[in-house]
C-alpha cells in the first residue's frame, strides 16, 4: 500500500504537475520564466557555486538518462569490471562536484546580504531538496555500489512500467532504504520543479546555435503593405 | 540594395551644459522601479573621466563589442562556441560594483531622532539590501572633476596618448573638459542582439529601435557583457535585461524621446536615415581606420531616385522617405560630415553621432599668461585645450582626421558668422577658413541655422510610425470597430 503510494501515485502526481504546471506557466506567465541569475550582485563566489553545480548535475543527469534510455548498452559496457569501475567513479566524482557547487551556492545565499534580497522561501525549499537528493545520491553510490548496473536492470524497467501506464512496483519494492529515499525525493523535486526557478532548465536556448546572428522583427508585412506605386 | 529606415540621433557636444536634465527625464519615466534604481539608460559623463560603469570603454576588461578574427566578425564576449561555458558564469559580466550600489536616505530619522547635542542626520541606506552603506561611487561620481588625478587620469582613452600630451592635459592652466551624454545607440550591428541565446533582443524592422522582449528574456545575460557601451542593464529583481527603448511609445505619437525633448542645451537631434541593410556585415568588418567612412557610406541619399525606388520596393512608406529627406541627422552625418560615431571601433555601427566639441576658445594659455585677446579667439584647432589626439581616441577610432575635419568646419562657421555679425574678421579670412574647411557659404549658413537657431521641429523630424497599417495587417478594422482604447493584458473577470 505504502509502496503503491510512493512508487505509483507519487510519480504520476509529480509527472502531471511537471507537465501541466510547466506548460501553463510557460504560456500564461512567460515573464516568470527566467534563470533569475544573481551574477550581477556578486561575481566571484558565483563562479565556484554555479559552475561546478551545473557541470556536475548535468553529468549526473546524463548518466541517469543513459540508464533509462539505453540500459542494455550500459549493461554490456559494465560487463568488464574496469569499465564498470570507471563509470562508478565518474558518477561519484560528478556527484561530489555537484555537492561542492550546491554547498557554495547555499553558503553564498546565507552569507551575502545582497543575496538574501533575491532568495525567497521557495528557493530555500528547492535548495534543501536538491541538497538532500545529492547527498542521498552520493551515499547510494558509496554504500549500494554498482548502481549503474542495477539502475539499468531494475530502476529502468520500473520507470518504463510507469511510462507505459502499467506500473509494476515489484522492481523497487526490494531496493535498499537509501535508494528508496533517493527515488522518493526525486519525484518530489520533479513535482515541485515547475513552481520554482528550475523552470529555466526547460528553456535552454538551443536555437541560438543555428539562428541568424541578428534578429529583426517587423510589425508590418512589408510586401503587402504597399499595393502599388 | 536592401533599403531600411533607422531612427538616428546626433548630439552636438559643444552645446551640452552637463545639466543632467536628460538623465532625470528618463529616470522618472522608465527606471524608477525596484531593480532598476542603478540604471541610467541616459547618463552624462565628464571627459576626461572614467564614466559609468567605471572605465566602460576599456574592452580588455569588459570584452564588449565585436572583433575581427581572421577577417571575420566575432563577438568579443560570447560567441556561439563560447555559449556553453558562458551561460552558467559569464566571465565578462560586470557586477553592480562596476556601476554603483544605489542608495537613499533615512529621512524619517530627521524627524524621529531623540533630542540630543548633535544635529540629526539622514544616513544613507542601500536600495538593494536596505542596510547602511558608505557611499563610494555614483553614476556621475566624477562629474566636473576632470583634472583630478583620482578620476580623470584613469580615463582609458588616455592610455593611447604620449606622456607629453597627457601631462599637457593636466596642466592647471589648460584644464578643460567636456560632457558626453550617452544612451543606447540603437546600432545597426548590435552586439547585444547577436549575443542573446534566447533571441529575446531584437531590432524593430520599421525604425531600427533595439528592444528586449521581457517575456523571452531568461537572464542568460550575454547582452550585458556584449554591449560595448554597457547600455543593456540587468534588473537584479526581475531577472531580466532592460535597456533604453528610445521612448518608442512617444515616437509612435510623433513626440521625441524624453531625454531629447527635455534637453536644456538643445544639443539633441533626431531623425530617420535610409541605409543599405545588405551591407551591414561588410561595413562592420572593414579595417579600423576605414570604419567611420564605411559607416557613412552605408547611409543612403534619400533624394536619390534609385534609393527612393529601392526603398519603396522594400515597403518603406512615403511618409518615412519624406521624413528621411528632412532628417537633421542626415545633414550632420552625411552632408556636412560634422558628426561621428562614438568608438566606432567597437564595430556595432552605432546610430548616435556626436559633433565633437571645440574646446574653450576665449582664453588660451601662453606660458604662464592667460590671454583673452581677440587674436586668440580663433586659435589653431591643433592647440585646443583638449588635445585632438584625445578626442580622436573617443570619436575617431584613434585617427585625428575625422575629428579635425569636424572641428575645422565648426571653426570656419564661427569665423564666417563673426564676419557677418561682429565684423572684426575680414571677408577674405572667413572665406579662406571656409575653403580650408571644405565648406561653402551656403553650407556654413545651414550649419549655423541648425546649430544655433534650431527650433523644435528642426531638431526632431520623426517619421510616421504607421501603426495603423501594422494593426490592419493583423486585425480587420471592421471587426474590431469600437474595440480600441485601453486594452487588457488578461481578460477582465469578476470573481
Ligand atoms: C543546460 C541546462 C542548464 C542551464 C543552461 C542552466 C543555467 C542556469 C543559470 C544561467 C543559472 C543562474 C545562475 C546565476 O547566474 O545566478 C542557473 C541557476 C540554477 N540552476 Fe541551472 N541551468 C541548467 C540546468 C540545471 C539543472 C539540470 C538543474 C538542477 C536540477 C539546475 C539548477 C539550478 C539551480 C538550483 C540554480 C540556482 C543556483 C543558485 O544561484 O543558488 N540547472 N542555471
Ligand atoms: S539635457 Fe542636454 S544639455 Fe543637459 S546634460 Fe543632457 S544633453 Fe547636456
Amino acid at each position: 500500500m505504502l509502496d503503491t503510494l510512493l512508487f505509483v501515485v507519487l510519480p504520476y502526481v509529480a509527472l502531471v504537475l511537471f507537465f501541466l504546471v510547466g506548460i501553463a506557466r510557460y504560456r500564461k506567465r512567460p515573464f516568470s520564466v527566467t534563470s533569475l541569475s544573481s551574477q550581477f550582485l556578486e561575481n566571484k563566489k558565483h563562479f565556484w557555486s554555479t559552475v561546478p553545480f551545473h557541470y556536475g548535475i548535468l553529468g549526473v543527469l546524463a548518466i541517469h538518462l543513459a540508464g533509462l534510455l539505453i540500459p542494455d548498452a550500459i549493461l554490456s559496457w559494465n560487463a568488464a569490471p574496469a569499465r564498470l569501475l570507471f563509470l562508478e567513479i565518474t558518477g561519484l566524482a560528478l556527484g561530489i562536484i555537484t555537492l561542492i557547487g550546491l554547498f557554495n551556492s547555499i553558503m553564498r545565499r546565507i552569507r551575502l546580504p545582497r543575496m538574501a534580497v533575491v532568495t525567497n522561501k521557495s528557493d530555500w525549499v528547492l535548495l534543501t531538496l536538491l541538497m538532500v537528493q545529492i547527498i542521498l545520491g552520493i551515499l547510494v553510490s558509496i554504500f549500494n555500489g554498482w548502481g549503474s548496473s542495477w539502475f539499468a536492470s531494475s530502476a529502468s524497467p520500473w520507470l518504463w512500467s510507469l511510462f507505459t501506464l502499467s506500473p509494476d512496483v515489484s522492481y523497487v519494492a526490494a531496493m535498499p532504504l537509501l535508494v528508496k529515499l533517493h527515488i522518493i525525493n526525486a519525484w518530489l523535486i520533479l513535482g515541485y520543479f515547475p513552481f520554482t526557478r528550475l523552470i529555466h532548465v526547460l528553456v535552454i536556448p538551443n536555437p541560438y546555435l543555428w539562428r541568424k546572428t541578428q534578429v529583426v522583427m517587423w510589425h508590418r508585412d512589408r510586401k503587402s503593405v504597399r499595393v502599388k506605386d | 540594395m536592401e533599403v531600411r529606415s533607422q531612427i538616428a540621433m546626433t548630439f552636438h557636444l559643444d552645446k551640452c551644459i552637463g545639466c543632467h536634465t536628460c538623465s532625470i527625464a528618463c529616470k522618472n519615466i522608465w527606471t524608477d522601479r525596484q531593480g532598476t534604481e542603478y540604471m541610467w539608460w541616459n547618463n552624462v559623463e565628464t571627459k576626461p573621466g572614467t564614466g559609468y560603469p567605471t572605465r566602460w570603454e576599456d574592452q580588455t576588461n569588459y570584452n564588449g563589442g565585436w572583433e575581427l578574427q581572421n577577417g571575420k566578425l566575432q563577438l568579443k564576449s560570447t560567441s556561439r562556441s563560447k555559449i556553453v561555458p558562458n551561460i552558467f558564469h559569464n566571465p565578462s559580466m560586470p557586477t553592480m560594483d562596476d556601476y554603483y550600489e544605489p542608495w537613499t536616505y533615512k529621512y524619517q530619522e530627521l524627524f524621529d531622532a531623540p533630542e540630543g547635542d548633535d544635529q540629526p542626520t539622514a544616513r544613507p541606506i542601500s536600495m538593494v539590501t536596505g542596510e547602511h552603506i558608505d557611499i563610494e561611487a555614483g553614476p556621475n561620481w566624477d562629474d566636473d572633476m576632470s583634472g583630478s588625478p583620482v578620476y580623470a587620469e584613469n580615463d582609458p582613452n588616455l592610455d593611447a596618448l604620449s606622456a607629453d600630451v597627457r601631462q599637457q592635459m593636466f596642466e592647471i592652466q589648460r584644464l578643460s573638459f567636456f560632457y558626453l551624454p550617452r544612451m543606447c545607440n540603437h546600432c545597426l550591428n548590435p552586439a547585444c542582439v547577436a549575443s542573446c541565446p534566447s533571441g529575446a533582443l531584437y531590432k524593430r524592422g520599421e525604425d531600427g529601435i533595439v528592444l528586449v522582449n521581457q517575456q523571452r528574456c531568461r537572464a542568460w545575460r550575454s547582452c550585458i557583457a556584449a554591449c560595448p557601451y554597457k547600455k543593456v542593464y540587468f534588473n537584479w529583481s526581475t531577472g531580466k535585461s532592460e535597456k533604453c527603448i528610445l521612448c518608442y511609445p512617444r515616437l509612435e505619437t510623433k513626440q521625441p524621446p524624453a531625454c531629447h525633448h527635455s534637453c536644456v542645451g538643445r544639443i539633441r537631434y533626431l531623425g530617420n536615415v535610409l541605409y543599405d541593410a545588405s551591407r551591414i556585415e561588410e561595413v562592420a568588418s572593414v579595417p579600423k581606420e576605414q570604419l567611420i567612412e564605411a559607416q557613412r557610406s552605408l547611409i543612403l541619399d534619400p533624394n536619390d531616385p534609385e534609393v527612393i525606388k529601392a526603398a519603396k520596393e522594400n515597403g518603406i512608406p512615403d511618409g518615412v522617405i519624406t521624413s528621411a529627406q528632412e532628417s537633421p541627422v542626415y545633414q550632420f552625418v552625411k552632408s556636412w560630415k560634422l558628426a561621428v560615431p562614438l568608438h566606432a571601433e567597437f564595430r556595432t555601427l552605432p546610430m548616435l553621432f556626436y559633433v565633437p566639441p571645440l574646446s574653450p576658445v576665449m582664453s588660451g594659455s601662453d606660458g604662464d599668461i592667460t590671454s583673452n585677446e581677440t587674436e586668440d579667439l580663433f586659435h589653431e584647432i591643433k592647440e585646443s585645450r583638449v588635445p585632438i589626439q584625445y578626442m580622436a581616441e573617443i570619436l575617431g577610432t584613434g585617427a585625428t582626421a575625422p575629428v579635425e575635419y569636424a572641428l575645422r568646419k565648426q571653426f570656419a562657421v564661427r569665423m564666417y558668422r563673426r564676419q557677418l555679425t561682429v565684423g572684426d574678421v575680414d571677408e577674405a579670412t572667413a572665406d579662406r577658413a571656409l575653403f580650408e574647411a571644405d565648406c561653402t557659404r551656403e553650407e556654413a549658413e545651414a550649419i549655423y541655422r541648425l546649430t544655433s537657431l534650431v527650433k523644435y521641429e528642426d531638431r526632431f523630424v520623426i517619421p510616421p510610425a504607421q501603426r495603423e497599417q501594422a494593426i490592419e495587417m493583423i486585425k480587420d478594422p471592421l471587426d474590431h470597430k469600437q474595440s480600441t482604447g485601453f486594452g487588457f493584458s488578461s481578460p477582465p473577470m469578476r470573481v
